[in-house]
């Protein structure tokens, strides 16, 4: 049997005297030295996995375990075992980026003169020595992201918690962040990462599970999901959306999933983006209906949550303990 | 590097590390922004100018001068003041999600409040010398003595830590930032202004006198006051003293259990 970094069984954990059920009854098995990935819209539960998992939160009901130790038993050894970083790159801004992570490496138990090697080390591995000694306020995003990941590989943690690592960077930001990650898994680090978007979890992720108000909808590699899902997203754009309506039988046999019509753009998820394309131009043609506009696109989370839930991953309930900055009032 | 082993002994060593590192970090913050710095050194320094030259030739000191009368109330004003300032930043890390990666590290629970008291501590130290330099240009002549002035200081020092154990309580309890600073407005304004920190309290009317005279602040300022001037002060060392503990031991507990439950 494979060695698994994490292991979760049946976690719940609700919000607000039970009122809102973040997780209900997750279960999750990471292999040792892989990405596994959750995905999931904001409100699906990740955050809260990932919380409980860090051992920030305590489950309501359920056990974990993240490199063998309990979460709610050995929580401090769980801490020593575990990097955490993410979307909120919560680094000091009052202090430098040398200053950050020798904070980290300190209250990690290091003496100060291994704490201020690693410090420097750090810097260097996330091409931040340049801006050592600045405040980390001064950093654009991409550079906090950056400081904040290597903060949380001070102790060199077998298991790493990334939490939306890329949401809201840049496309070269994210790239360079990916590359990382990825030198970071070929060490034999674990990585549970969390994503809203596809295109990542694709790229880093060889299993994920795909998590929709707290109850895991589905597993598999990436590969698996995306051919049940189809690869490409055909959108076609009518003049108006009576005329998608009128229409939309012209073309919906094309898809093996319900097309998803929204106002004039009718998109239809598939494995053979161009041929159909050309097949609904050619059909759309003969008809001699007017198409305003035609485009091809990687399949996003939208589309997978609307394949896999039949509703749109924004209509999934936005709960509010998804965001750290936002605080729970009423918990006791 | 990380030591796994767990004798008392170490865990005291590294949770003492670990206030160390925590109040280390609050103390840059106050270096760092000039905001902050504002607050802790130019605001009591313009409060004993103010209080010296505009109003206080209109107060009546008895039985001295009233800038001896000013200069101890003002110490443990700023005290107060600055405590506030510790339920904010408590409240900043909470809301930018630092206390959350905190409770993921393998530090001492105790240390985000720890670190942060003592930080207060330390600035609490740097506004005794100021205010005491200041006060001595204005004016200020304490007759009391060095040992006296060194009890004085010892005083308010810890009743100001306890202070700030009741501050941090704030800091966690409030969602965000401004609301810790709206909270603390209304406490702070009534138990530094209403008590025996800028005018003798004989001159307010009679309701406002039983609190003005009785509650803690005021008992503070009269320990203070009356061990820097060497003037009688009757018990209201012990007293201070006595709520000083008494916020200790149920504050410190609740910040604390706070703590836990918050981020």
């Amino acid at each position: 049997m494979t060695q698994l970094a994490i292991q979760a069984r049946d976690i719940v954990r609700t919000f607000r005297n039970g009122e809102v059920r973040a997780l209900d009854g997750v279960s999750l098995n990471v292999p040792v030295g892989q990405v596994f990935g959750l995905l999931g819209p904001n409100g699906s539960g990740k955050t809260t996995m990932v919380r409980i998992l860090a051992t920030i939160l305590s489950p309501d009901s359920g056990s974990a375990t993240v490199d063998g130790k309990d979460v709610v038993k050995q929580a401090d050894a769980v801490r020593r075992s575990i990097g955490l970083a993410g979307q909120y790159a919560t680094v000091d801004e009052n202090l430098t980026g040398f200053e950050n992570i020798r904070m980290v490496a300190r209250l990690n138990h290091m003496d100060k003169a291994s704490a201020t090697a690693r410090a420097h080390e750090l810097l260097a591995q996330f091409s931040l020595t340049d801006a050592a000694n600045r405040t980390a306020k001064t950093y654009s995003g991409g550079m906090r992201r950056r400081l904040d990941l290597a903060a949380a590989l001070v102790a060199k943690p077998p298991v790493l918690f990334l939490d939306e690592p890329t949401t809201g960077l840049d496309p070269q930001s994210r790239q360079d962040l990916w590359e990382i990650i990825e030198g970071l898994v070929a060490t034999g680090v674990t990585v549970l990462l969390t994503t809203q978007y596809l295109e990542e979890a694709d790229r880093l992720a060889t299993q994920l599970v795909v998590l929709d108000k707290g109850k895991i909808i589905a597993e598999g590699t990436p590969a698996s999901l995306k051919a049940q899902l189809g690869t490409t997203v055909v959108a076609v754009t009518f003049e108006n959306s009576q005329a998608a309506h009128e229409h939309l039988g012209l073309i919906r046999d094309l898809t093996a999933n319900e097309p998803n019509v929204d106002g004039a753009i009718v998109q239809l998820t598939v494995n053979s983006g161009p041929q159909v394309a050309a097949e609904v131009i050619r059909r759309l043609d003969t008809a001699g209906v007017l198409v305003a506009g035609l485009a091809l696109r990687e399949p996003s989370l939208d589309d997978v949550f609307l394949n896999l839930t039949g509703h749109k991953a924004e209509d999934a309930v936005a709960v509010p303990t998804e965001e750290p900055a936002t605080r729970k009032k009423g918990r006791r | 590097m990380s030591t796994p082993t767990q004798s008392t002994l170490s865990r005291l060593r590294w949770a003492a590390s670990d206030v160390a590192t925590m109040a280390q970090r609050n103390l840059m913050a106050v270096v760092r922004i000039p905001s902050a710095l504002v607050f802790v050194i130019i605001q009591p320094v313009m409060f004993v100018l103010l209080f010296r030259y505009v109003f206080g030739g209109a107060i009546t000191a008895p039985g001295t001068s009233y800038v001896n009368f000013l200069i101890p109330g003002i110490l443990v004003q700023t005290t107060v003041f600055g405590a506030v300032g510790t339920a904010i930043g408590l409240a900043e890390d909470l809301q930018r999600g630092l206390i959350e990666r905190f409770r993921a590290l393998p530090m001492a629970r105790m240390a985000v409040l720890g670190g942060r008291t003592i930080a207060d501590l330390a600035r609490n130290i740097l506004i005794l010398v100021v205010i005491t330099i200041v006060g001595f240009g204005v004016g200020f002549r304490p007759e009391g003595g060095v040992v006296a002035y060194l009890q004085a200081s010892f005083v308010m020092l810890f009743f100001s830590y306890c202070v700030s154990w009741g501050f941090a309580y704030i800091g966690l309890a409030a969602p965000n930032s401004e609301t810790a600073q709206a909270m603390t407005f209304p406490l702070v304004f009534p138990i530094t202004f209403a008590s025996s920190i800028f005018v003798p309290v004989q001159t307010m009317p009679g309701w406002l006198q039983v609190f003005a005279r009785n509650q803690p602040v005021s008992q503070a300022a009269e320990s203070v006051r009356g061990l820097m001037l060497g003037v009688p002060h009757g018990n209201s060392t012990w007293i201070t003293m006595a709520w000083a503990l008494l916020a200790l031991v149920t504050l410190a507990p609740l910040a604390t259990r706070r703590y836990r439950r918050a981020a």
